[in-house]
């Protein structure tokens, strides 16, 4: 009954998902765990990378420079808006920070749709990952492997700052008490600064990587945040190991759903949660006190 | 403000809303925009309670006023169910199960969690209502031809069927509602829910069921949500798929933040102002899709300067007006002066009727007590009991697991191993609420109080867990016709002395004050076991002797066991004490015994003229 090259396909489509998801998921959970702030506007994070990348490509017509203007940009939009905005929230209740990031989330996507309209636009794969790419028992689209390697090697990248570098360790001790990385003597405020660049760096390269799979619009970033929360979830808040699990486990459940009616898909992501929540209300890999 | 005279603010909702469809026009709305208003309005009123006045912020809402609309819409187009306000009842019923079921879910967690967990619950309506249930929802296209609602009277029949009309039928449903929220939140479970959003930790410790409390408000936001899309699906003539989506949901908060939450009006005046400027924005400015920029905008900058909405600044200004009088005295001298006096008085009123049956017995036992923090022993094997009427005290340097102890006793943090029997029974392993109800409280070495609401409202949540149990839901009754409940506030006001500041918020008193209300909480609970961990903490040498006076007057009646570092006064204070060093039990005895000690000057205050001496 089940098609099994179908079935071997959809799990690599989960794989490329559940690391794009992982990804997002990361730099989400390593600014919460650092700043304290859920950041609403990460799902629009996602979408201004691909929309800077797009731009950067239409103008060039290089991949790479739209990789790098998808990065670049959102890094510095996210110091921005930590130095102009979220800093004055860090004092103030969580529903304050919840409800500032949700506005700020929506004048971004609201911006986007002011200068390019609600139309989607698409970015190529660079050329050299055109096609598709046999792999014995089925064929596979080149770049959606590629995918993989690149989220594969930015994970790693991003693994290699939060636990090899004197700035991850910052980071890391702020994730458990800020507080008390302030009294060391650390200036936090810049800390908190270059986490949420960082954070929303994140979500914007992988907003651009991902629109050469799915095309880009304005509204692109609202199912990823909440696929995000997912993630967040089943993982624990803060954990970057568990937003990487959770990003596998969600991009799974997603991708074989869909084989056998899409409709159900975020049915059986609520189910996982659900799970989660019941035997390990702190997430997979979550710890409690996180709150 | 909505307390005080409770008449008033029902009267002038009537008022208003026979008013607005004779004013409004003339400021630029058309009729299907106020009853738009209208039930945003009665929508955000559910919310509001579970936002505002519980302090939960759902970004899920329309998964209930989609569930609640679309029930309605299908008994009343596919089953042609002929009474259209009782579709929306059952509409609204349906609404409140779905609420339950996935308030049981959501509110496993707190804050940012409960957040994100409604966000993805509301996804998965709108998926479901998309797909799976398309054949039942219309899925994307909605249900159509929903009926406009009739009223007979016997000699005729009213059909609410254009704008102006369905306005009556509209209106007369918001302030339905609106009187029951009032009535919602002037009850004893309106003050609890306060309570919860203030201090979670404390609410749960002077014995109410949080978890209980906040699945009420979550049900009974929901069911506004689903009376609130029922209403959708009759005044559009059409169920829109859309209330399912996320956008609903965030309009909701965003609306009520404009408003200002915790206000019950707040939606109404945010739907105002956010239907009133996207009409401006689009028709008069002809900006077109621009306008949800805009009004995003005026949100962020709202949020970031304007706390409380505009109801809040509203009512922040009327109270400013309103000061311009001065209200109170001072703080500190008129009460400090006045003390002596009120101490004695205070010494003579009757105790709080207590548990106590006979002194003498053994009230609390703890057996073998043990808590392990991974490698850390902070207890161990802690053999510990307590008689009936006692007064007893306990000291220990810095780290001796005093406060861990106490943790254990209220059953805070649950031993690692051990056994606590508290008045015959075992209570190992119960919950904070439950212990308390049995009539054992602590009162916190750092301040856990209601810090928003006043000396009064902080002393009524107390006492409220004693008179009405962890949980009733007595939703629809006056919280000021409790009997008992004012009796019992005023003895304990005058126990630790705060009858001045009794409409004081607790942000504005002063240490002493806080301190002394501290006490209070947990003495409102009426305890016949009172844990007090350093109540002198932080306080000048003469406030720490009227406390003592004040802890005296209070224990009688009472069983009470206190830390304190302040050694001088706990002697003078406790009739037996107990040392505690590196997590157990050093030596117990009376306060002579203990200072004649050689063990305890040894560990106790001979450890630090040791390190004075070698230095």
């Amino acid at each position: 009954m089940v098609n099994w090259a179908n079935f071997i396909s959809q799990c690599f489509n989960g794989l490329v998902l559940g690391a794009l998801l992982a990804l997002i998921s990361s730099g989400l959970t390593i600014i919460y765990g650092t700043l304290g702030v859920l950041n609403l506007a990460h799902g629009a994070m996602f979408m201004l990378g691909g929309y800077a990348g797009w731009l950067a490509y239409s103008y060039s017509g290089s991949f790479i420079a739209a990789v790098v203007a998808g990065s670049l940009f959102t890094l510095i939009v996210g110091l921005v808006t930590e130095r102009a905005i979220i800093r004055y929230f860090y004092k103030r209740p969580h529903e304050d920070q919840l409800l500032v990031t949700f506005g700020i989330g929506i004048v971004f996507v609201e911006t986007i749709r002011f200068f390019f309209g609600s139309l989607s636009k698409a970015v190529p794969p660079p050329p050299p990952l055109l096609g598709i790419t046999p792999l014995g028992f089925m064929f596979y689209p080149t770049y959606r492997l590629a995918l993989l390697g690149i989220v594969a090697v930015a994970l790693l990248a991003l693994y290699a700052v939060l636990y090899r570098t004197r700035i991850g360790m910052i980071v890391r001790a702020g994730i458990e008490d800020s507080v008390m990385v302030d009294v060391l003597g650390i200036d936090v405020y810049k800390v908190f600064m270059l986490v949420f660049g960082i954070g929303a760096m994140a979500a914007g390269f992988a907003g651009i990587i991902n629109a050469p799979v799915v095309s880009i619009a304005p509204d692109v970033g609202e199912a990823i945040l909440v696929q995000t929360f997912v993630v967040v979830v089943i993982g624990g808040v803060g954990s970057f190991p568990g937003a990487v699990l959770g990003g596998l486990i969600a991009g799974e459940i997603i991708s074989i759903t869909s084989m056998f009616n899409p409709g159900y898909s975020y049915v059986m992501l609520f189910v996982a949660m659900t799970l989660v929540l019941v035997l390990r209300p702190y997430g997979l890999l979550g710890t409690a006190g996180r709150e | 403000m909505l307390r005080q005279r409770p008449l008033i603010v029902e009267t002038l909702t009537a008022a208003a809303l026979i008013a607005a469809p004779f004013v409004l026009p003339y400021l630029g709305f058309t009729p299907p925009t106020i009853n738009r208003i209208l039930v945003w309005g009665l929508f955000g009123i559910g919310f509001d309670i579970l936002f505002g006045f519980t302090g939960l912020l759902s970004f899920g809402q329309s998964a209930f006023y989609g569930t609640g609309g679309m029930v309605a819409a299908y008994l009343l187009t596919v089953v042609n169910f002929p009474h259209v306000i009782t579709a929306v009842f059952i509409g609204m019923i349906a609404a409140a199960v779905v609420g339950f079921l996935v308030g049981l879910i959501a509110l496993r967690r707190t804050g940012i969690y409960f957040a994100m967990i409604t966000v993805a619950i509301a996804e998965v309506f709108y998926f479901v209502e998309f797909n799976p249930l398309s054949a039942y929802t219309g899925g994307e296209n909605g249900l159509p031809g929903v009926p406009t609602p009739t009223l007979y009277l016997g000699f005729t029949t009213i059909h609410f069927d254009s704008d102006t009309k369905l306005y009556a039928f509209l209106a007369f449903w918001y302030f339905v509602v609106l009187v029951l929220a009032l009535r919602i939140v002037r009850s004893p479970v309106g003050a609890v829910l306060r309570a919860i959003r203030d201090n979670p930790v404390r609410a749960a410790a002077v014995g109410h069921n949080i978890h209980g409390y906040k699945l009420t408000a979550f049900v009974i936001a929901a069911a506004y949500a689903g009376f609130a899309g029922g209403l959708l699906g009759i005044m559009q003539g059409f169920m829109p798929p859309d209330a399912f989506t996320f956008d609903t949901s965030g309009q909701l908060v965003m609306q009520t933040a404009i408003g200002g939450a915790s206000t019950l009006f707040g939606p109404l005046v945010g739907a105002t102002v956010w239907l009133y400027l996207s009409d401006f924005l689009q028709t008069t400015l002809h900006l077109g899709a621009t306008w949800k920029l805009v009004l995003g905008v005026v949100f962020v900058l709202l949020v970031c300067f304007l706390r409380h909405g505009i109801v809040g600044a509203l009512r922040d200004l009327a109270s400013l007006a309103g000061r311009r009088t001065p209200r109170e005295a001072p703080v500190s001298d008129s009460t400090i002066a006045a003390q002596p006096a009120t101490m004695s008085s205070a010494a003579s009123v009757v105790p709080l009727p207590s548990h106590a049956s006979k002194p003498g017995e053994i009230l609390l036992t703890a057996q073998g007590l043990t808590k392990r923090y991974g490698g850390l022993i902070a207890n161990d094997h802690i053999d510990f009991s307590v008689r009936r009427g006692e007064r007893r005290g306990i000291i220990g340097p810095n780290g001796a697991g005093k406060t861990t102890f106490f943790r254990m006793l209220t059953c805070e943090s649950p031993p690692t191993a051990g056994q606590i029997v508290f008045d015959g029974r075992d209570i190992t392993g119960m919950s904070v609420t439950d212990v308390c109800q049995l009539g054992l409280t602590k009162s916190y070495q750092i301040n856990q109080l209601f810090t928003r609401l006043t000396v009064r409202e902080n002393l009524t949540i107390a006492a409220l867990a004693r008179l009405r149990g962890s949980f009733r839901l007595d939703l629809f009754r006056s919280l000021l016709a409790l009997p008992g409940l004012r009796e019992q506030v005023e003895r304990t006001l005058e126990l630790v002395d705060l009858r001045g500041r009794l409409d004081t918020p607790v942000s504005e008193l002063a240490y002493g004050e806080k301190r002394r209300l501290e006490v209070g909480l947990a003495l409102a609970t009426n305890p016949s076991l009172l844990l007090l961990d350093e109540p002198l903490a932080g306080l000048s040498p003469r406030e720490r002797v009227e406390t003592v006076a004040l802890l005296r007057s209070i224990s009688k009646g009472r069983t009470m066991i206190v830390i304190d570092h302040d050694v001088d006064s706990l002697f003078e204070l406790a009739e037996r004490v107990t040392v505690m060093q590196e997590g157990r039990v050093l030596v117990e005895g009376t306060p002579d015994e203990i200072k004649g000690n050689a063990k305890v000057q040894e560990a106790y205050l001979g450890g630090v003229h040791g390190v004075l001496a070698a230095e």
